[in-house]
C-alpha cells in the first residue's frame, strides 16, 4: 500500500503529461492512439494468463507469433494428446479423432465440426469443457524451475562430500541462503525441537518461489504464480501440513480453547477453524495478488512509454519501469520470504507445547 | 472473485501439484538432507574444536602457575642451600682459626719450653766451664802466691771469706 501511495505523485504527473500530449495531436493520431492503448491493454491482459503455446513475442498486432507449440493432453473418453498448433493460437479448430476443440478465451471446448459455441444468458460458454492435463506454458516453466532446483542443489549436497563438508561453487552462495532459512526461518517459529521435520518443505518453497518469481521477470514473459492454482496448490500443501503435523494442544485451541469461559468457547470454535482455513487462503491470495499487481502496474508502464510517444513522457516512465522492476525483483524475494514465514509460523502453532498452561 | 477463479486451471493445479511434491522429495533426499546434515557436522565439529582449545587453553594455565610455583619452591630453595653455605663457610673458617691458634699457642710453648731447658743446660755447662776456668786461675794464682807462705794463708782467708760472702 505504501509503494502506490509514494508512488501517486509521480503517476499523476504521467497522466498529466499524457492530456498534454494528446491535446496538441490531431484527430487521427488520437485514434490510432487509443488503438495503441487498447493492444497494450490486451497485451497485458495477454501476458497474465497461461497458454497453450510457448509464445515469446508477437508482433503486427497478434498477427505473427514467435515460439513453439506445446502438448495439449485432454482426457474426454480417453486420453487425447495433440500439439497446440492445431488450434493456430485458437483461429482454427482442432480436430482429434472424430472429437473438435476450439480454444476459446484461453480455455478449450468441445464444439462441433463448425466450432460453435453457445452462450448462456450471461455470455458464459456452455459447451462442455474436457478435462485439461495440456503442458501449457507455466507447467513448462515449472519444468524448468525444476529442473534447474535440482541440479542447483543436488551439485551442492555432492559438492559438501567432495570438499571434506564444505561447499564450493555454487553451494558458497547458496549455503548462507539455506542457513539464513533454517536459523531466521525455521527455527524461531517452529522450534529447535520439531524444525527438523519442515526444512525439506521450507526450503524447497522458498527457492521455488523465488525463482519462478525471478523468471517472472525476464522477458521471455512467463509468469507462474499469479495463477491461482499454483498458489492454490502451495497453500494447499501448506494446509495439510499444519493439519496433519497438529498436536492434541493445537487442536485443544481450536476447539476447546482453554482458560476462557464456556459460552466463549462455543464461539470461539467456530471462528478458530474458520482461522484455519482462512489462513492459507491468505496465502495462496496474498502471493498471487503481489505478483500479478506487480506485473500489471511494470507492464502498463512499460506500455506507457508507447502511448506517451514523446522523449519527456517516454524517458519519466523508463526511469519509473526500471525503477519499478527493480522492486520487483526484491518484491519476488520477500513474497518468497513471507510466504515460508507464514508457513513455518503455522507449522509452528501446529506443533507447540503449551507448558505454561 | 469469479474473474479470481475463473482463470484456476485444474490442469496447471495438477501439473504443479505432482511436480513440487516430487521435488519436494525429491530435494529432500538428494539436497537438503545431505546439505544439512554436512552443515550439522561442521558446526558440531567446530564447537567441538573451540570447546577443545578452551580446555587446552586452561591446561595451558594451569601448567603456567604450576610451572611459577615450582620455580618459586626452587629459587627458595636455592636461597637456603645459598645460605647454608655461607654458614658452613664461616664455621669452616672460624674453626680453623682456632685450631690454628691452639696450634701456634702450642708450638709456642713448646718453643718457650725448649728455650727455658736450653738455657738451664746453658746455665749449667757455664757454671761448669765458670768453674773450670775459676780452678785454673786459682791455680795458677796459688802457685804463684804460694811461694809465699803467708800470702797463701792470707789469700785463703780472702778467699774464703768472699765465698762465704758470696
Amino acid at each position: 500500500m505504501r509503494r502506490k501511495i509514494s508512488l501517486k505523485p509521480i503517476t499523476l504527473l504521467l497522466l498529466l503529461l499524457t492530456f498534454v500530449s494528446y491535446g496538441k495531436e490531431d484527430k487521427q493520431h488520437s485514434e490510432s492512439g487509443s488503438d495503441l492503448r487498447t493492444e497494450i491493454k490486451e497485451y497485458v491482459q495477454h501476458h497474465l494468463l497461461d497458454s497453450y503455446d510457448f509464445n515469446l513475442f508477437s508482433y503486427e498486432n497478434g498477427e505473427k507469433h514467435f515460439g513453439f507449440s506445446l502438448p495439449v493432453i485432454l482426457w474426454d473418453n480417453g486420453l487425447k494428446v495433440f500439439s497446440s498448433s492445431k488450434f493456430h493460437h485458437g483461429e482454427t479448430i482442432a480436430e482429434v479423432g472424430g472429437d473438435y476443440y476450439k480454444l476459446y478465451h484461453n480455455k478449450v471446448y468441445k464444439t462441433d465440426a463448425n466450432g460453435t459455441i453457445n452462450y448462456d444468458a450471461e455470455h458464459h460458454p456452455t459447451n462442455a469443457k474436457p478435462l485439461d492435463f495440456s503442458i501449457t506454458k507455466n507447467v513448462v516453466l515449472i519444468m524448468i524451475v525444476f529442473a534447474i532446483m535440482f541440479f542447483m542443489f543436488s551439485r551442492m549436497a555432492k559438492s559438501y562430500k567432495k570438499n571434506n563438508g564444505m561447499p564450493k561453487g555454487m553451494g558458497r552462495f547458496l549455503e548462507p541462503i539455506v542457513l539464513y532459512v533454517r536459523d531466521e526461518i525455521a527455527i524461531p517459529n517452529i522450534g529447535e525441537k520439531h524444525y527438523k521435520r519442515y526444512m525439506s518443505y521450507l526450503l524447497t518453497v522458498f527457492f521455488f518461489v523465488w525463482i519462478v518469481n525471478l523468471f517472472g521477470l525476464t522477458p521471455i514473459g512467463m509468469n507462474v504464480t499469479n495463477n491461482i492454482a499454483v498458489t492454490l496448490c502451495l497453500a494447499l500443501i501448506t494446509y495439510f501440513i499444519t493439519t496433519f503435523s497438529g498436536n492434541k494442544n493445537y487442536w485443544k485451541h481450536i476447539f476447546w480453547m482453554p482458560g476462557v469461559p464456556v459460552p466463549m468457547k462455543i464461539i470461539l470454535a467456530p471462528i478458530e477453524l474458520l482461522g484455519t482455513i482462512i489462513k492459507p487462503f491468505a496465502l495462496m491470495i496474498r502471493l498471487y495478488a503481489n505478483i500479478t499487481a506487480g506485473h500489471v502496474v511494470l507492464m502498463s508502464i512499460i506500455g506507457m512509454m508507447f502511448i506517451f510517444n514523446n522523449w519527456l513522457g517516454s524517458s519519466l516512465s523508463f526511469l519509473l519501469a526500471f525503477v519499478l522492476g527493480i522492486l520487483e525483483l526484491l518484491v519476488a524475494a520477500l513474497q518468497a520470504y513471507i510466504f515460508t514465514v507464514l508457513s513455518a509460523l503455522y507449522f509452528g502453532m501446529a506443533v507447540e507445547e503449551h507448558d505454561h498452561h | 472473485m469469479e474473474e479470481l477463479f475463473g482463470g484456476f486451471s485444474l490442469g496447471l493445479f495438477f501439473w504443479q501439484a505432482v511436480l513440487f511434491l516430487a521435488l519436494v522429495f525429491l530435494l529432500r533426499k538428494f539436497a537438503w538432507k545431505p546439505i544439512l546434515d554436512s552443515v550439522n557436522d561442521r558446526e558440531e565439529g567446530i564447537k567441538n574444536a573451540l570447546d577443545s582449545a578452551e580446555k587446552a587453553k586452561l591446561e595451558m594455565e594451569n601448567l603456567q602457575a604450576d610451572n611459577q610455583k615450582l620455580l618459586k619452591e626452587a629459587r627458595a630453595e636455592r636461597e637456603t642451600m645459598l645460605k647454608e653455605a655461607r654458614d658452613i663457610k664461616n664455621k669452616m673458617i672460624e674453626d680453623a682459626k682456632g685450631e690454628a691458634q691452639e696450634q701456634a699457642n702450642k708450638m709456642i710453648s713448646q718453643a718457650q719450653a725448649a728455650i727455658e731447658s736450653e738455657k738451664k743446660a746453658a746455665m749449667a755447662e757455664l757454671k761448669s766451664h765458670v768453674a773450670g776456668l775459676s780452678l785454673d786461675i786459682a791455680e795458677k794464682v796459688v802457685r804463684t802466691e804460694l811461694s809465699n807462705k803467708d800470702k797463701q794463708l792470707k789469700l785463703v782467708e780472702t778467699m774464703l771469706g768472699e765465698k762465704s760472702l758470696n
